[in-house]
C-alpha cells in the first residue's frame, strides 16, 4: 500500500513538474509544438542525459508525431513540450510541423490536396 | 484486421515507421458529446487509436474555484487520435476533440494547423453540435458536417438540417456511419474535396 496522496495534489501532477525542473510549457521553442509535429532524433543518447531526454532519443529514430510520443511515454502534451524544447536548443532531435492550412492568407496547397486525395481513394 | 504496409507497399512500412523526411498533415474530428467522433477516428485509422493528454494549469484556478476544489488541482483532458499513411512520404493524423469544448484553448493552436475539420452531427440531438459549429466558424476553420445516422435516427432532408444548424450553402452536409472505415474514409474525402473547391475560388477571386 503507498501512502496517503497529499489532498494539495490528487493527480499526482507535481511528480511531473520534477521532470521539467518546475517549467510548464508552451514557451520559447516549444510554443510552436503541434500534436502532429514529428519528431526525429540527430544524435545518439549520450550518457548523462535524463531518463525521459534519453527515452525520446531512442523512440525518435524514425520520425513520430508529439501526440504518439506522448501516449507511449505517458506524459501529458505540456510536460512533453518542455521536454523536447530542452533537445530542441540543444540540436538533439528536429521537429517538422504539420503542413498548415494556408500559408500567408493564401487558401491550401492544390498539390498537397491532391496528394491526400489521393491517398484517401487508396485506402 | 488490415495490415497496412502488407497490402500497401507504397505507404509507410509493415511496423508503421515513417522515413526519414516524412510531413504530416492533420485533420480535426470535433462534434458534440457522444456524435461518434472517437469511433470515427478508430474506424479509419491505421493504427489503434491513443489517447495523448493535457493538463489544466494556471489557466484552471478560476474554473477550479468555482467548483470549490483546492487551487493545485490540475484536470486532465485528452485527445483521442489516429494516422492514416497518405504516401510514403506523408501522414495524416486524425485528432478527436475533447468532449469539453471549453477545454479546446489548451492545445496550441489545436485547430490552426488543421486542414480542415469534420463536424460530427447527431440528427436526434442537433443542439449537441451547436458548439463545435459555433467554435469552427469562429476560428476560421473550413469544415464538412457529417451526420452520423444511428439505428434509430429519422430521415431528414438535408435542407432541413442545413436550416435548423444555421449552415451556409456553401458548406457540404453528408451522411455516414462512423462504424465504417469505407463511409468515415468518404467523410474525409468529402472534407479535402471541398478545400479543394474553396482554395480554387480562392485563386480565382484573386
Amino acid at each position: 500500500m503507498s501512502g496517503p496522496r497529499r489532498p494539495t495534489d490528487p493527480s499526482g501532477l507535481e511528480r511531473y513538474y520534477v521532470l521539467t525542473g518546475g517549467r510548464s510549457g508552451p514557451g520559447g521553442s516549444s510554443s510552436s509544438l503541434d500534436v502532429a509535429t514529428l519528431i526525429t532524433s540527430r544524435a545518439a543518447a549520450v550518457p548523462g542525459l535524463q531518463h525521459e531526454h534519453e527515452e525520446i532519443l531512442r523512440r525518435c529514430r524514425d520520425p513520430l508525431s508529439v501526440a504518439e510520443l506522448g501516449a507511449h511515454l505517458g506524459l501529458p502534451f505540456n510536460i512533453l513540450a518542455v521536454l523536447l524544447a530542452d533537445l530542441l536548443d540543444a540540436g538533439r532531435v528536429e521537429a517538422r510541423h504539420p503542413i498548415p492550412a494556408s500559408g500567408a492568407g493564401r487558401g491550401p496547397d492544390l498539390a498537397l490536396l491532391e496528394e491526400v486525395l489521393s491517398g484517401l481513394e487508396r485506402l | 484486421m488490415d495490415l497496412k504496409g502488407f497490402d500497401h507497399p507504397d505507404r509507410y512500412s509493415a511496423d508503421g515507421t515513417l522515413p526519414a523526411g516524412a510531413r504530416s498533415v492533420k485533420v480535426m474530428i470535433a462534434g458534440g458529446f457522444g456524435t461518434g467522433k472517437t469511433t470515427m477516428v478508430r474506424s479509419v485509422s491505421d493504427i489503434k487509436p491513443l489517447t495523448t493528454e493535457e493538463t489544466l494549469t494556471q489557466a484552471s484556478a478560476d474554473v477550479d474555484n468555482l467548483i470549490g476544489v483546492a487551487d493545485k488541482q490540475e484536470t486532465t483532458v485528452s485527445l483521442d487520435f489516429g494516422k492514416i499513411g497518405i504516401n510514403d512520404q506523408l501522414v495524416l493524423y486524425l485528432f478527436g476533440t475533447p468532449g469539453q469544448e471549453r477545454f479546446w484553448f489548451l492545445w496550441n493552436g489545436l485547430f490552426k494547423g488543421a486542414l480542415g475539420a469534420v463536424v460530427l452531427v447527431d440528427t436526434r440531438r442537433l443542439a449537441s453540435s451547436f458548439r463545435a459549429i459555433e467554435e469552427m466558424e469562429r476560428q476560421n476553420v473550413p469544415f464538412v458536417i457529417a451526420l452520423n445516422v444511428f439505428p434509430d435516427s429519422k430521415d431528414h432532408p438535408v435542407e432541413e438540417i442545413r436550416d435548423a444548424l444555421d449552415i451556409s450553402p456553401h458548406t457540404p452536409i453528408v451522411a455516414c456511419d462512423a462504424r465504417d472505415r469505407a463511409s468515415s474514409r468518404d467523410v474525409l474525402i468529402a472534407l479535402i474535396r471541398h478545400l479543394k473547391e474553396r482554395s480554387a475560388v480562392a485563386l480565382e477571386s484573386r
